[in-house]
Order: C-alpha cells, then structure tokens, then sequence
C-alpha cells in the first residue's frame, strides 16, 4: 500500500495531455484501491494524526462536518509554464493544487480555466471521546512519516480521564527535529507546530496571524483540525451539514500561509481590483494559515451514515453479516441495556424504556413539511443538583455523538444556537444547533432559573421549539431565513414540564433515593465492563439502520383498535396520540431486532403508552393546576 | 503573431464615443503583433477612407491621424493618445460637440488580451490594394464581428424594432405601434439623461445573429452600438446637448439565469443574473490614466492603466534622464466604482446548500444606484482575473478572482413602492412544463386533484384545503381607481379556527413552505412593528431606512399567522388596512408613506376555552373582533367530528403515512414542484372575467342570501360577502386556466361560502346561519333578546311606582325572579346600559337612578 505516492503521478499525467479521460482514470484507481479490503485504515487520518506529522501531498482521509460552503472558484486546470531546467515551455496541470510552479503565461492560448467550490469542514461536532479514540486505535497506520506508533495513546488531555495521556514534554524535541523535514521544506514548521498543538492557549503567535482564527467550530470548547476541502466532481451532490469522510490529498503549502494584508501595499490596493475585494475579515475566513486549516483536495468522498467506529461504516456484504449476527444478540443486549438504564434512571423502568426508545429514534423521512420517526423525549421530575449532568455523561457514553446544552438564562441570552450569515466575512458563523444527523442533544431544562428572556434569548428558544417541532433550523441569513432540515434526537430534562414542546412526557419516578448520587451514579457507570458498554453502542447505532414495516393485517388491526378507542372516550385518543403511538410502536419493534410491526408489537407499545400516560395524569391530579 | 500582416481598423475619434487609438498602443507595448506590415482602416468615415501602413517596431507608436508612417515624428507629443475621458482634450466630434465618456463597466479594451483587429480571410492578406473592396470582411480580433455591418444592423434595429406587445414599465406612455427605441431616443433628447437601455431579448427577436454577437463579444459590441446610437441621435436631433454620447446599456440577456449555473465558458461573456445586494463598498477612485511629470524638464506624459497597473516611463522622453518622472495625483484621471456583493436570490437555490456570492462592480453613474437588500437583476459582462503575481514568489495561487462589470441594474422589487405593474418577477416556463400544466388544467378533475395534493399529510377538510387552494389563486385584480374607489382586493383572506392539536399550524406550515412570498409568523411573537415596518438607522450609513415587516415582505404572497387569538390589540389593529385596503400606511420618523400589502392572510386560531365550545358563536368562542372577522372572506372550523368512520379513515391516512414509501406517494399525489409551478403560472396568466351567465348567478346567489334572512327579520348578507363570492369564482376559474368565470365557478364559490358559513356562523341557539354573527358580533336573535330584557326590567321598573332610587342588588335580584327565563348579570347589566341609553335611568356605583 504505497497509495500516497501515486497521487504524484496524475500530474504528470497532465503534461501529456493526450489522454483526456486520465481525471476520470485517476479517480477510478482511487475508488479501487480503497475498496479494497481495509485499504481505507491504511491511510493516516487527520482526526487522529496531528498535521506536522504528515507529509504534504500525501493521501489523508477526514471525518468530518460541511461547515460551510463556499463561492465555487476558477482555477487553472491546466497552465503552460517554462521548465526551469529545460527552458522549454510545458504545459502543467492545476488540478488537486493549490499553488502553480514556476512563472504562469497568463496569456497562453493553453490555458484551460476549471471550476471547483471549496468547503470548509470541521470534525463532526461533539463526537464522543470514545468514538474518537476507538477511531484512533482502529487505524493500522503509522503514516509515510516518522510518526512513530508508540506514540498512538496520544492525548485527548480535555477529553477523558481515563485515557493515557502523553507527556507534553517527550514530544517537544521530536517534533522540533521534524518541523523543517518533508520534501517541500517550509520555514515556519516550528511556528506550525505550536498553532495546533495549542490553538487556545497560544499568546505567542507568529506575526502573520497575530489576530486570533476563529475556526467556527458549532460547539463551544471544540477542537480539532478545520480544513478547506476543494471539491472538484459532484457538486450538487453534497450538502450542508453532510457528514463524510474525505479522501483527499493534503496540502500544507506554505505559500498558502501568507497572508497578504492589504495594509502592506496601499498603492497596489488602489489599482488591483482583487485586492480590493476581499476584507481583511473574508480573507481570514476564507484563506487561513494552511498550517492551522489544512487544504485538502478531493478525490473521493464517503457519506457517512453515522459516525461509530464499532460498526462497518461502508454498506457492504460484511456489513449485512455484521447486522444479521448481531440481530441474534439484539434482544439480550436490549434487556442488559434496559437495566443499566433502569439504574441509572433511578429505578424506573419505564422511564428506561423511553429513553431506548428515544436513543435509536431517528427522522428516517419527511412528509411535506412534517418530519416521521422523530421522538423528542421530555424526562421532568429530575432530581436536582447535577444529576441531569451525571446522566448526560452516561448517555456521551453510548451514543457517538452528543452535545448538553445547559439552558440556563445566562446561556440562552447569550449562546449562538442558530447559525448566522457573516457578510463581513462571507462565511457562515456557526451556532451550536448545527449538528451533525443523529446527535444526542441533551436540554438540561433543570438550569433555567426564573428571570427575563431577551431577545436573542426568545429567539433561541423559538429556534429550540422549531427544532423539535418540525426537524429543522432557520438559519439566518440575515435579509432572510433558510431553512435547514436536520435529524436530532432531542432529550429535554426538566423539573415540571418542559416549556418547550416534546413527543413525550415522562415524569421520572425514582424507585431508589441514593444518599449520595454521584457515588451511585459512578458505581453503576463502573460496574459495566467496556466490552458490555461497546456492545450498547453498536445495539443502539444498530437499531437505528434497520428497515421497518407494516403488513396490510396490522394495519387493518390498528386501525380498528383505534376506531374502538374512540369509541369509549373520544377525547381520550387523539390523531396526535395515534401518531406518537406509531412511532412508539415501530421504535419498540426496532428495538427488538423486529423489522416489521406484529400485533404483539402494537400491543405492547400500546401498553407502555398506558401507563406514561397514567402517569403524566397523577402528575396533573397533584398538582392541579399544571395546563 | 503568425502572420506576416495585420489589418487594424481605425475608427477615429470624430465618429464616436470610443477611444479607439488606445487600443493600438497597448496592442504594440503587449508585443502581441512583433512583425510586418499593418494597415489602419477607417471604415466608419467613407469619406476618409484611410489606409495607413504602417511599419512597426517596438517601441514605436503609431498616430491615428491623418498622416503618412514615413511622416511620422518620433517626438511629436501627436503621438500620445488624448484620453477621450477629459474633455478638454477630446476633439470635438462632428456629432453636435458631445464629448465620449469611457466606460469602465466594459472594462477597458485595451486591458483585454485578445481583442485585436484583423481580417478574416487569409487570402487577402497582404492586398492592400483591394482593401476598400474587402472592408466590410474586416472583424476586430479574435471575434467575428465586422463594425460596419454591426453598426448598420443596430441602426436598423433601433429604426424598425415594434413590440406591439409590449408590457413593460419602462415603455409605459410610448406607442407601441411606432418604432420603439426611436421614441426613446426621442426621450433622451427631451430629458437629456444620455443612457438607452436596450432589451436583449428585442434584439434577439430582430436579428439573432446580432444578438449572438452582442452575448459573446459584448467587449466589442457594445461600443459599436454607442457609435451608431450616437451618429443616429445627431443625426436626428443636432440640437441636443447632452453631458457625455449616449451610452447603451443592454439588459436581460437571457444566456444565464441563476448564480449558480456561471461557469468557466461564460467568461467575458454577457450575462443577466439575479440576486440580492448584501453589501456595497464605498466609492472607490480608479486611475484610469496616471499623469507623469518630467522633475528634470516639466515634460508630462499620460500613462493609460492597463490591467491595473501602471508601467511607470522609467526615461523622459523630453529629456532622457532617466527616473525623473513623478507621478501628479490630482493631474490623473479617475473614474468612480463601487464594489456590490451579490448573494443569489433564495428561489433559486437547490435545498440544503448555502447561497452564492458574486462580486459586481458598479462604474461611473451606477455607483449608489442598489442599497443592500436590494433584489435585483444585473446585466454585466462575467470576468476572472488572475490572482496577483508577486514578483518575489515564482509559485501563484491557481486560482482565479472572478466578478461582474455590471452594465445594467434593474431591480425587480422596487415596484412594490410604486404599484405600477402585475407581476415583477415573471416566472420562466419552458415549452414542456406549459404543456404539462396545460393538459393538468384540462382535466375535469383538476381542482379535486390539486386540493389533495395540497399537504397531503394532512387528514381530510377538503373543504379546507379548496379554500386554500382559492386562496392560492386569489382573484382578479381589478383596478377602479379612477371612479374613486380605488384598488378592489383580490385577495382571498381564511380563517382557521378550531381546537388545538387539528393540525392547524401544520397547514399554515405547509402553505408558507408553498408560495414563494409566503411568511409565517405567530401571533405570539409578532408586535405591530414587526408586521408592518419600522424605520430603522442604518449603522454603517447612519441613513434612515425603512424596513418592512411580514405583511409588506409578503406582498402578492400569503401572511400565515399562527395563534391569531394570542396576537396584542395594537397589533391586529394593523391588520383592519392591509386585509381590506391592502395597504399599509406609515407616519414615523419623518417617513410618511403607503406601501402596498396586497397579501393574502391565512390566520389560524385556538378557542378562548382551549376547547371548542359548541354552544357559543364562533365570536364568543375565539374573541376576535367583528371588524376583523367581517374581513374574512371564509372562516373554517377545525374540529373533531368524532364519529367512527371518520375515525377510521384518520386511522388509515395516519398508519398509511408511517409505512408507505416514498414512491407510492408521488404516485399517489401530485409533486408540490407541479403544484407551485401551476399556481405561479395561473397567477401570471390567467386573468377570467365574469361572463353574462355568472353574473346572473352571482346576483342570483346574493339575492338569495338576503331572503334567508329576511324571513325572520335579519340580515343575512352584506355586499362584502357578494365580494368574497366573486373572489371566490375567479379563483376557482383560474383553476381552471379559464379567462371566463362560468356558472360552474360560481356553484362552487356558492358552495364553499355556505359550508364556511355553515361552519361559522351558525347560531347556536337556533341552529340558522346568520351572518351578522360575522359581521356585527352578535346573533340576530341574541340581539332580539337583549331588547326583551331591557324592556322587561323598564316595565318592572315603571311597576314599581314612583322611586328615585333602587339598590342595584335588589334590582337584579327581582328581575331574575320575575323572569321566567335564566338572567345572567352580564345580561342584567346590558340592559341597564341600553336604558341607561334612553336617558331612562342612570347608574351611580350600586345605586340606580331614574331621570
């Protein structure tokens, strides 16, 4: 597997110029060479490989986010240029580049002008410490640097505690020795190394980006390689907020690092109408230092349906052998699951049913404007005092993506939910709801204090209350809106009930008061083996993935269990109920390992849809004057 | 250069406002032309007719003027090109004076590489003798275009062009039988504004050759069209004096619509696109011409911009010392630009990917004309340039800088300002999609099949969904101002009212994500201000500007407004003006102004009691004010008809929802991209009239409506209610994409108008329909009941014999025992008040007095 090296030869490839078809040639050996068996875990990853340690114009593979799209680009396909050495005139090829070699002649009749777009991508937003370093240690490679694989356990210091953290000090010297290496030998690498190593605490920083790279990260505390991805074929094909994981050649040149600030040359800002163009503010947005956002040129890009490193991410034959082997297991691991939960929720077990249920639901499509399968799970009657944070950190733990948003009045005035459009910058600023599909997002309504609301705190909630109502944020484009869909699993932990809207109400009724809940929150965390604990990861990704339907009998048997509700107590079952109910019935089936819905199924779902709601009615009975 | 001779064209300055010498210099200084013999033809001026020859060197710099090569002085300051761009030096033409003024916006010519002049057959080359014979063979570089034949082809055009069809604004008060463009000159020389403003799509229907011509090598076309325009107006009108020569300025070039479809091909091409202004630059000074001056000897020399960058003379040529030249800033000639940002306007834009940017670069008298927000439509030709060269890295950036020099603006929203025309923003449709939705509109079922395709996810309410596809259509516009009653609405307004949990909001969802100028906004979240307008200071400008709230944004869409019930007073007081008059006045800060609102309102609203209550009006129920609901033209209830076969059939819809695939749908329903295409086109197109039989039965209908009533002495109809019939029938034939509203309209109007009355206005202490529950608040026989017990407690009163005085207590007390039927206080007190209002009594805290 010497895959990285071939990436040279499509330029020269170019210079011939007798074969038009060599691109389509060139990304076809790439697709082929991936599919082989593993070959994708052969090349190095910029999520787990820090970027000094890989060689420039080498093939790298990202997961990651489309943050933002950019204004597509001309660029130079192919230039005519003269050969330093030979002193004749050749023709070169721009694409997969960056930067040109040697002087172009601008006026060559040669010159054929392409088209590509760029996207700005950052990894996936709240990707789960565990599925970052199952990812990390999966990856057989020690790329074609001297990126030596004793150091793998290198650290994710913010992430976990329990991981094995590299000292700061082994790798000082060796990345130093490192810094100026590679074949294109750059000056700066030292100053490299230290932009993304340490990104947030740098105070010395090179002169050249001495004002602080916001890299527009959706989360808060997000760290991570940002990359400016060149997208050459399939363009409508992609979207905003696509999770992929890109292959790609890298590209670090240090041409790329400097920034021409037009302060440098007043003169020429006057006359040079592509200076004038560009804010200082647009050309930090859109051509940051390559060191700290990398350029990666795309040849082949892999939608990802989710992130788990436990499970094939390819459907191929040896997915399908791994679902139909695990489906034997399903629903042993269902009721393992079911306890843990039923733990952790304090003893209550249906409470530990929804929240499964709620945990593989997923908007799997959309009528008109109204999304299907979502199941936005409202827990009320939490205990206070940081157990809604005990219980975000235990979900982090199976589900591969997830983000806890405290709703605290400080947080809902002042924190960016909603992505904006930056004119200034043209770029889009983006705000924590810009979520990757099936993200475990964890309201902790408990936080609210009573106080006022301003109007970007309104705004937020409105945008929080869209979200689960309709699978969707507005984003603001600031002359307009633009509506993005989305698929976010939405848990609102509260006290009463939510204010926001839900699916489901299920008040918490806790079995068990633990003195201590922190201890017992812990010892029941612990107690769990991390082979049972990857087990309920792939169960709950799992689950999710699997098909579902309904027989024409069961539906004729719904139907008329419903007409028969209605019959005793018309207010009782609603068309709303009927829909909640469906969706209990098929995330119950799913759950099971079942792909279709057999009366049994709808029974049950029925049943434990009985008693949420005797529950939900005592909790009204007793406080009597709850809407 | 591979061949051995050039035939450069000369059009001198006296015959138009192009600075055509210049070319020739920086044709020489690009060493593009290295050998050989050129020939310099004047075609324009016959007269003349001079061929120059020109032996060529490098460095050497050939004169236009009327001068022999061997004749030429290497020193002569004759051999600097006049810059055409200051008057003074500019040679006063032939054609009444006027001075030529650059453009910028085509981007200089001698910045263009590849224009250059040269003949088109090879064969000729080098006969020089037979040049005259071959001029009109003569095409400018790299193009096909011969001046001479552009020239008279555009001469023509502008002579003979007649659209009898014509509908635009801006040829609003010209006789469209007369030559067009001819009474447009005529306009400049009365207004002395000296642009014409051309329409591709005229060109390309009188002569598609010239249109292609003018699409592919605007550089080149476009000052040929300055020339003849301008020899053509002098010709007519010598007289004129205008500021600089006429300029043309092409518009809706039809080769590229949408932002996104730009690519590599149209580069220095013309293109039209469309797109909202998001941001403009300052006014930016360009050096057009730099000015040097000798330090040494005051010798000046003009050097032209080319490419933007100036080659600064490193010798004067006066005095040959070297590096004495310094440039004089306020000696230069500048020209004004503004940088616009231009993001691509939402409609256009596939789902799930963020809008485009293009950068446009106004010149000259366009500088200021779009303030962000704008939406507008841009004539200009594309452009990329190459990222800067430093001379101090041999490896550049690939990538190209790309923008617009814009030619043209319009802007297609300003309209609403002005209410001048029907429908801005014409949509396209292709041959194929008119048939498809022509052959949808002749089958006899398309108002059922479009009814339920409209959000087919939601259960059953036809009738509901029938009236918002009429409400989709809307009706005819009809315009009487000039009998003094101004604009009628053609605006169908609904209200859904009707238990929460009815999927209320889902509709209003669903209608808002349908029409392209819907808005959605909830009655909730919504102040006065932010429905109407508010003026607002522009931070950057510190300019006031006027901002427009949901209702204006919505102009010719439809206003969703959720959780109408919940809105403030204050705020649906706005709503009395736009839902009848469909217009929005404003008097604030200094901006008083009326802005069309011509938007349809679909509100929808819960009960007071957040249960419907049958047993009281649909006023009692929802608590709007009469005035507001009157202003309806259908009210729908939205309720639980609890019975098992409808339960059964929701049952099916709902399971049906959550297992069928995504392609048993399509089958089933129409695609919304049909849907919306059909209703744009309705829109656009079809305007019915009533014929004679529909008008009968309009009367018919509302005389009808009247009788009902009349039987038991109420009202049952207002002419309003004949109003939303009419509405009602023109919607339901625009359905139809019929021009005439027939009887069949008029049923249907009929009928939907009853069902919603059915629904809303039936009283439901007698179970008739009456209207005035609608339209004054209350129910004719609660009115009557009103009188009964106001006269009851008078007779009691009068019972009771001569006392000044009463307890208010007990007088209530005796009149609820006296009256055999239930008297509530409320009732007690609307009576004293009515009394009260015959000056029979009045009331002091708890005590009542008679008078």
């Amino acid at each position: 597997m010497r895959m990285w090296f071939v990436c040279r030869f499509c330029c020269p490839a170019a210079q011939s110029n007798s074969n038009p078809e060599w691109e389509a040639k060139v990304l076809e050996y790439f697709k082929g060479q991936l599919r082989e068996k593993e070959s994708h875990s052969w090349v190095p990853s910029l999520n787990d490989v820090p970027l000094h340690y890989l060689k420039p114009n080498s093939l790298v593979k990202f997961r990651c986010l489309v943050q933002d799209m950019f204004d597509p680009e001309f660029y130079m396909g192919v230039y005519e240029t003269v050969d330093p050495s030979t002193k004749a005139n050749v023709l070169r090829c721009g694409k997969y580049k960056d930067v040109t070699e040697c002087g172009v002649d601008l006026n060559s009749r040669n010159t054929v002008t392409a088209e590509r777009q760029t996207f700005y991508c950052v990894p996936i937003p709240g990707e789960s410490p565990w599925a970052k370093e199952i990812s990390f240690l999966s990856a057989r490679v020690v790329p074609s640097t001297s990126y030596v694989p004793s150091r793998q356990k290198r650290s994710y210091e913010e992430d976990d505690d329990d991981m094995d953290t590299q000292p700061q000090k082994q790798r000082e010297p060796h990345t130093v020795m490192m810094g100026g290496g590679g074949e294109h030998p750059h000056g700066n690498g030292d100053s490299k190394r230290q932009e993304t190593e340490a990104p947030s605490s740098q105070t010395t920083a090179p002169s050249d980006c001495s004002s602080h790279l916001d890299l527009n990260f959706p989360l808060p505390g997000e760290r991570g390689p940002a990359c400016l991805v060149k997208v050459y074929e399939g363009l409508d094909s992609f979207k905003l907020n696509d999770t992929l994981e890109i292959y790609g050649i890298l590209s670090v040149n240090p041409v790329l690092t400097v920034i021409v600030y037009p302060h440098r040359d007043p003169s020429l800002l006057l006359l040079n109408p592509t200076e004038s163009m560009e804010t200082p503010e647009e050309q930090r947005a859109h051509d940051p230092p390559a060191s700290l956002v990398p350029r990666l040129h795309m040849l082949y890009a892999r939608p990802l349906q989710h992130n788990n490193p436990l499970l094939p991410s390819a459907p191929t034959e040896d997915q399908s052998a791994f679902v139909s082997s695990f489906l034997v297991e399903m629903a042993s691991v269902r009721a393992e699951l079911l306890a843990y939960l039923t733990h952790v929720l304090l003893g209550d077990g249906l409470a530990a049913e929804y929240l499964l249920l709620h945990l593989i639901s997923n908007v799997y499509t959309r009528r008109d404007v109204l999304p299907l399968g979502k199941f936005t799970l409202n827990l009320s009657g939490c205990p206070l005092n940081s157990y809604t944070e005990r219980l975000y950190q235990i979900v982090q733990q199976l589900v591969p993506c997830s983000y806890r948003l405290s709703m605290s009045l400080h947080t809902m005035n002042s924190m960016r939910l909603v992505p904006k459009k930056d004119y200034v910058a043209n770029r889009l600023v983006s705000g924590a709801l810009q979520l990757a599909r099936n993200t475990s997002l964890f309201l902790d309504e408990t936080q609210l204090e009573q106080g006022q609301l301003d109007s970007s705190g309104v705004r937020n909630i409105t945008a929080l209350g869209n979200l689960i109502s309709w699978q969707k944020v507005d984003y603001d484009f600031s002359y307009h809106q633009m509506e993005f869909p989305c698929n976010i699993n939405v848990l609102v932990t509260s006290e009463g009930r939510s204010l926001l809207p839900s699916d489901c109400q299920v008040p918490l009724q806790p079995q068990v008061t633990p003195p201590n809940m922190e201890e017992y929150l812990t010892t029941i965390h612990m107690a769990q083996f991390t082979s049972q604990i990857n087990k309920f990861r792939v169960y709950l990704s799992l689950a999710r993935t699997l098909d579902y339907s309904i027989s024409d009998e069961v539906t004729k048997a719904v139907e008329d269990d419903f007409v028969d509700m209605r019959k005793d107590d018309p207010q009782s079952v609603t068309a709303e109920d009927l829909h909640r109910m469906l969706v209990v019935a098929r995330l119950l089936s799913l759950s099971l390992g079942q792909t279709t819905l057999s009366r049994d199924g709808w029974m049950r779902a029925k049943h434990i849809d009985m008693l949420r709601r005797s529950r939900t009615e005592q909790q009204k009975s007793l406080n009597g004057n709850e809407p | 250069m591979p061949r051995s001779s050039v035939h450069l064209l000369c059009i001198s300055q006296r015959h138009g406002g192009w600075d055509q010498k210049s070319q020739i210099w920086t044709h020489q200084t690009k060493g593009q032309i290295s050998t050989g013999v050129m020939s310099f033809a004047c075609v324009s001026c016959a007269q003349a007719s001079l061929f120059l020859l020109v032996s060529f060197s490098s460095g050497f710099y050939a004169s236009p003027l009327n001068i022999l090569p061997s004749e030429v002085d290497m020193s002569s300051p004759l051999m600097y090109g006049t810059p055409s761009s200051r008057v003074e030096g500019t040679p006063r033409s032939g054609v009444g004076g006027t001075p030529a003024r650059q453009r910028p916006d085509l981007g200089s010519i001698r910045k263009a590489p590849q224009v250059d002049l040269h003949s088109e057959p090879p064969s000729a080359d080098g006969a020089v003798a037979s040049e005259q014979a071959l001029g009109q063979k003569l095409v400018i570089w790299g193009t096909d275009v011969n001046v001479g034949t552009c020239k008279e082809k555009f001469q023509r055009f502008l002579q003979r062009f007649i659209d009898p069809t014509s509908n635009e604004d801006e040829n609003a008060g010209l006789d469209l039988n007369e030559p067009l463009y001819m009474q447009k000159l005529e306009e400049i020389s009365v207004v002395g504004e000296p642009v014409l403003n051309v329409n591709c799509s005229h060109v390309q229907s009188f002569d598609a050759d010239l249109y292609r011509q003018l699409i592919s090598y605007p550089q080149e076309v476009i000052p040929t069209f300055d020339m003849a325009v301008n020899e053509l107006f002098f010709e007519r009108f010598p007289d004129s004096i205008l500021e600089h020569q006429i300029q043309v300025r092409p518009y809706n070039a039809l080769k590229t619509r949408n932002m996104r479809s730009l690519n590599p091909e149209d580069i220095d091409q013309m293109i039209t696109i469309s797109g909202m202004v998001i941001r403009t630059s300052q006014l930016i000074p360009e050096m057009q011409e730099a000015f040097f001056q000798c330090q040494v000897c005051a010798f000046s020399t003009c050097v032209e911009v080319d490419r933007g960058r100036i080659a600064e003379p490193a010798v004067c040529r006066n005095c040959n010392t070297t590096h004495s030249l310094a440039l004089i800033h306020n000696r230069s000639a500048f020209s004004d630009k503004q940088m616009i940002k231009v993001q691509e306007s939402p409609d256009d834009m596939p789902a799930g990917q963020t809008p485009h940017t293009t950068i446009v670069y106004a010149h000259n008298d366009l500088v200021d004309k779009v303030q962000p927000g704008d939406r507008i439509n841009i004539t200009g030709i594309y452009r990329a340039v190459p990222m800067r060269e430093n001379p101090r890295q041999s490896n550049v950036k690939s990538v190209y800088k790309t923008h617009i020099d814009v030619i043209h603006f319009r802007k297609t929203d300003e309209k609403r300002l002005h209410g001048l025309d029907e429908d801005s923003d014409q949509k396209l449709f292709t041959e194929e999609r008119v048939q498809i939705l022509k052959e949808l509109a002749s089958k006899p079922d398309v108002y059922d099949r479009l009814s339920s395709a409209l959000a087919p996810s939601i259960y059953e309410h036809e009738d509901i969904k029938k009236g918002i596809l009429l409400q989709l259509f809307g009706g005819t516009r009809k315009d009487f101002s000039q009998t003094g009653r101004g604009n009628f609405r053609a605006e169908v307004n609904i209200l859904l009212c009707g238990d929460p949990g009815t999927s209320k909001s889902q509709l209003l969802q669903y209608v808002f994500n349908l029409v392209p100028r819907g808005q959605y906004t909830s009655g909730k979240g919504s102040s006065a201000v932010g429905l109407t307008a508010y003026v607002m200071k522009d931070p950057e400008t510190k300019q006031l500007v006027l901002q427009t709230g949901a209702l204006v944004l919505s102009d010719n869409g439809i206003c969703c407004i959720d959780e109408f019930d919940k809105m403030s007073d204050s705020t649906r007081s706005v709503l009395h003006e736009v839902m009848e008059q469909q217009t929005l006045s404003i008097a604030k800060a200094g901006i008083i102004c009326q802005l069309n609102a011509r938007t349809s309102v679909l509100a929808a609203a819960n009960p007071v009691e957040s249960q419907w209550n049958p047993k009281k009006t649909t006023i009692e129920n929802i608590q709007l004010p009469h005035t507001l609901l009157s202003r309806f033209d259908l009210i729908f209830l939205m309720l639980d008809p609890q019975d098992e076969a409808y339960d059964r059939r929701l049952a099916h819809h709902l399971v049906a929802l959550y297992y069928q695939s995504e392609e048993q749908i399509e089958e089933e329903f129409l695609d919304m991209a049909v849907l919306k295409d059909y209703i744009a086109y309705a829109r656009t197109y079809i305007n019915p009239r009533l014929n004679e039989e529909a008008s009968q039965a309009l009367i018919e209908a509302y005389v009808d409506m009247r009788k009902i009533g009349s039987g038991r002495g109420m009202v049952s109809a207002y002419p309003r209610q004949l109003e939303s019939l009419i509405r009602l029938a023109e919607a339901h034939a625009k359905v139809r994409f019929s021009d005439k509203v027939e009887t069949i309209d008029v049923e249907e109007a009929k009928r939907l108008h009853r069902e919603a009355l059915k629904q809303s206005a039936t009283d439901p202490r007698t179970g008739f329909v009456d209207i005035s529950i609608i339209t004054t608040g209350m129910s004719a026989t609660a009115r009557k009941r009103k009188e009964e017990v106001a006269q009851a407690l008078k007779k009691m009163i009068q019972s009771k014999g001569k006392t000044p005085a009463m307890k208010y207590q007990q007088l209530f007390d005796d009149l609820r025992g006296q009256s055999e039927a239930a008297i509530t206080k409320d009732m007690f007190e609307e009576a004293l008040r009515a009394l009260a209002d015959e000056d029979y009594l009045t009331v002091t805290g708890k005590t009542v007095r008679l008078l």
